[in-house]
């Protein structure tokens, strides 16, 4: 026994120790003369949302309850096996005890559980499954595929055009939006522009898998599904430059399926979609 | 051999090969399942193991061993992403459906249930034969998966559509072999629910059964009534990559620039992706009982033998338990808040999902009472029985987080989620496994395993295991996708890269840790001290029973006068009381 706990020690000590030396750095992140925003660590990563405290909130408290809960239970644990562990003249009884406070732990475990849900949980998923009138807000249209992000904005005159797959080019035209009608000043992007302090309502689909559209900061995940459009909405509250992550297993490159989001001041976004509404410098010149 | 053989013995001589292979016993198939998911859960782990060293040090070449992998895998030792996706997905499908799932029912299941109930062998022995072949069978298309073009399954072990059907060649291989998993469960599992109610032992009422024996008939019910969705559903994703329907294809799809249909995907088109999640996690979350109830039961059987009292409210564990096995039925949709569900399903399943949780935490509660002025022997199963408390209560109290919805929108599908389940079946149900190994080797070799080396294979693993899964949780929090081949192209996957290395560093010496384990089982088995039939004082059947027990299993028909765990009784001179023992005058 003795030495075993000795080994485990040596062995744990030597884990932590070696771990670092034995491992360079990895390279950092591959999307050169980018800096992405805020700091990263052990802990959530910034929030830059108007909803996403609510959510760190919430994991936090139960993260408490379960704390409470776990300490509660391990001190017993600990007691009991030190207490009543064999030795000359113990004796177990026979006899149950009556527990009480067994009971009322798992009554007041249902009780907050039920609060948790009812008063933390329910309260901010409406608000994240409740988009505010598309009228008033920023609608951009998200298009998932192998293994990028496109993002489709309605241009100046706000409405949508066709999209259709034989319209498809990979290099202009990756959403397959019929030039001829509403979509002409249409604006399709590999970075996701949105402007600070206003609804925006993202319209997630997928041209061929499932992929999740997964912004950390923005404390928000959903799944693009093959044949659907899902609406997912936030208000951004930070401006930056930040990152969005495919959540869901795509395929080989799943782990680079990443894009840029700059949340930026109002005239700067307008800036943006004006600089990339006009057409491509290359037919200007013909 | 022959019928006068057979008449004058009343048993028959059998051949080696119908004897230790095609055997009919309920003991030697126990024995067959168990080594070969033994095997396959050090293969599982191997593999883990193997993707560890891309995690920690992503895009370096794996030294030594990185040169035997292939140049289609590992080109210069360094791994590719597909095969990074191959080891994932085949890491959770081995571990869940060769390893964990065939251990705890098709091992323990069938070797001590037979004989805590006091039978002679399973209803239908010739069955259970089928059923152990038909899962090696699954296990040999699982493993032939590697070498296919392309490589085995790489679509996770969820294999959500349309990405598995569109996958390489190993997803046909890997759809077969489900179909064969799963039908042997099916089997496996009428057999059990049939010998529990038909061949319990004269006075063995049910709520005298020992509780291992109540976990087994529970997750019975769960395989009989998950499995054939599954089965459906591993058809129908089978028909779509094979013969041309498509019921997870919608229309309109364009895959690497190609407007489907094509010629590969001949048809496709008016199919729902949602459809297989949808059977999949009817499945699989019952799966999640499969893999914890029977561990739970032979958790509750140390624990008893060990604190030498009965166990702390026994109808209300076995309610419980039978409560949670129809709970987890209607939880399913939990893994798919974020698919796009509204407020109200999702409210109904945050409900359910919260409600399951109560009849866990009372099995849990009953399990740390029963400690209460107990006389506890530390004996190796005993640790392994003691730790899976704390272990499976962090496993359980971090799934309240992931079944609020809210909360789960940052936590989804992240480490959290990884670190989460791994709690509750690695140092979870794994260690529920090595408790009743340690617990019943010596009534299945008849010999002692060296305890020792047993300490030392406990403290081990329960250290390293801990510093294996406590990172992931933040990582998980940190917001770090699970999946992810490389996880430093993300900023905030970078600043938690070091919690990735050490996860990595104690998962590699956790397979260490396992060699005591190793030794310790294969000498024992040969040179352990011989014991006696009921060397742990146990008052279950199985230790009526000689060790190893013959063919037939009991020397004369026990019958039952008391329920299952009668240790310590006032006022008698006996320390415990086999239920087949006759109450003293």
């Amino acid at each position: 026994m003795k030495f075993a706990a000795v080994a485990t020690v040596v062995l744990a000590g030597w884990c932590v120790w070696a771990s670092p030396a034995l491992g360079q750095q990895a390279d950092a992140p591959s999307t050169v003369g980018v800096t992405i925003t805020g700091d990263y660590g052990y802990g959530f990563p910034p929030d830059a949302s108007e909803h996403g405290h609510e959510m760190d909130r919430l994991i936090v408290i139960v993260h408490w309850f379960m704390g409470v809960l776990f300490v509660g239970w391990g001190v017993f644990f600990a007691y009991c096996l030190v207490r009543f562990r064999r030795r000359p003249g113990h004796q177990a009884g026979y006899d149950m005890i009556k527990a009480k406070p067994s009971k009322y732990a798992e009554l007041g475990v249902a009780v907050f559980e039920g609060v948790l849900l009812i008063s933390f949980s329910m309260p901010a998923w409406t608000k994240a499954k409740s988009p505010p009138d598309p009228a008033t807000a920023v609608n951009i249209r998200v298009v998932a595929e192998q293994f990028a992000w496109n993002f489709h904005y309605p241009g100046k005159d706000g409405k949508f055009g066709k999209t259709d797959p034989k319209h498809i080019d990979t290099a202009i035209n990756a959403v397959g939006v019929d030039r001829s009608g509403e979509g002409k000043d249409d604006v399709i992007s590999g970075e996701l522009h949105v402007p600070v302090g206003e609804a925006v309502i993202c319209q997630i689909s997928s041209k061929d898998v499932i992929h999740s559209f997964g912004v950390p900061v923005l404390r928000v995940k959903q799944d693009a599904m093959p044949g659907m459009r899902i609406p997912v909405w936030f208000k951004a509250v930070k401006t930056g430059t930040y990152e969005v992550a495919c959540a869901q297993l795509c395929g080989n490159n799943h782990y680079k399926m990443k894009a840029l989001i700059v949340i930026e001041p109002r005239d700067q976004y307008d800036a943006w979609l004006e600089k990339k509404g006009a057409p491509p410098k290359e037919f200007e010149e013909e | 051999m022959t019928a006068e053989h057979h008449g004058q013995h009343g048993h028959h001589e059998l051949g080696w090969w119908r004897k230790y292979v095609f055997s009919t016993d309920h003991k030697v198939i126990g024995v067959q399942y168990a080594v070969t998911a033994l095997f396959f859960l050090f293969f599982g782990f191997c593999l883990m193991m193997i993707m560890r060293w891309q995690l920690a040090y992503p895009g370096r070449p794996l030294p030594l061993i990185g040169g035997l992998f292939g140049e289609a895998n590992m080109p210069g030792g360094i791994m590719l992403p597909e095969f990074y996706n191959s080891l994932g997905a085949m890491h959770g499908t081995i571990m869940v459906f060769l390893g964990v799932v065939p251990m705890v029912v098709g091992g323990f299941g069938n070797y001590v249930m037979p004989l805590q109930i006091g039978a002679p062998d399973m209803s239908f022995p010739k069955l259970n034969m089928v059923s152990y072949w038909v899962y090696f069978v699954g296990g040999v298309v699982m493993l032939t998966s590697f070498f296919v073009p392309g490589g085995a399954a790489n679509s996770g072990w969820t294999s959500y559509a349309p990405l598995s059907v569109i996958a390489t060649m190993g997803q046909t291989m890997w759809l077969l072999g489900m179909v064969f998993l799963i039908t042997s469960s099916l089997l496996g599992s009428v057999n059990f629910i049939v010998t529990i109610i038909q061949l319990r032992a004269k006075g063995l009422t049910m709520f005298r059964l020992p509780f291992f024996v109540w976990a087994q008939f529970v997750t019975a019910f769960l395989l009989l009534l998950a499995f054939p969705p599954l089965e459906a559903a591993a058809v129908l994703q089978l028909m779509d990559r094979v013969a041309g329907t498509s019921f997870f294809i919608p229309a309109g799809l364009v895959v690497s620039g190609q407007v489907l249909p094509t010629d590969n995907l001949p048809q496709t088109g008016g199919g729902n992706p949602l459809l297989w999640q949808h059977l999949f996690w009817f499945l699989a979350h019952p799966e999640v009982y499969v893999l914890i109830l029977p561990g739970m039961g032979i958790v509750t059987e140390v624990i008893a033998n060990n604190t030498r009292k009965p166990v702390w409210g026994y109808r209300t564990m076995v309610y419980a338990l039978v409560f949670l096995g129809f709970m987890s039925f209607i939880v399913w949709a939990h893994h798919m808040f974020i698919t796009g569900m509204g407020t109200t399903l999702s409210a109904f399943f945050a409900t359910t999902t919260m409600i399951i949780s109560i009849p866990s935490v009372v099995i849990l509660t009953a399990l740390l009472i029963t400690l209460h002025r107990a006389s506890i022997r530390f004996t190796t199963p005993m640790l392994f029985a003691l730790a899976f408390l704390p272990m499976f209560a962090v496993g359980g109290l971090t799934g309240l987080p992931l079944g609020l919805p809210a909360a789960d929108i940052p936590l989804h599908d992240t480490y959290y989620v990884i670190a989460h389940f791994h709690y509750v079946v690695a140092p979870g149900t794994i260690f529920a496994i090595f408790a009743g190994i340690y617990y019943w080797f010596p009534k299945v070799t008849g010999r002692t395993f060296d305890p020792f080396l047993g300490k030392i294979h406990f403290w081990l693993s329960l250290v390293f295991i801990n510093i294996v899964f406590a990172p992931m949780f933040w990582v998980g929090m940190a917001g770090v996708s699970r999946r992810l081949y490389d996880q430093t192209v993300y900023a905030h996957g970078l600043a938690v890269q070091p919690a990735v290395e050490l996860s990595s560093w104690a998962a590699w010496l956790l397979g260490l840790a396992q060699i005591p384990f190793i030794i310790n089982f294969f000498m024992s088995i040969r040179k352990g001290r011989t014991v006696s039939d009921n060397p742990w004082e146990g008052t279950t059947l199985e230790w009526v029973a000689p060790s190893p027990p013959p063919h037939g299993n009991f020397a004369s028909v026990p019958v039952v006068y008391r329920g299952p765990y009668e240790y310590s009784v006032p006022g008698s001179a006996r320390e415990f009381f086999p239920q087949n023992v006759v109450a003293e005058a």
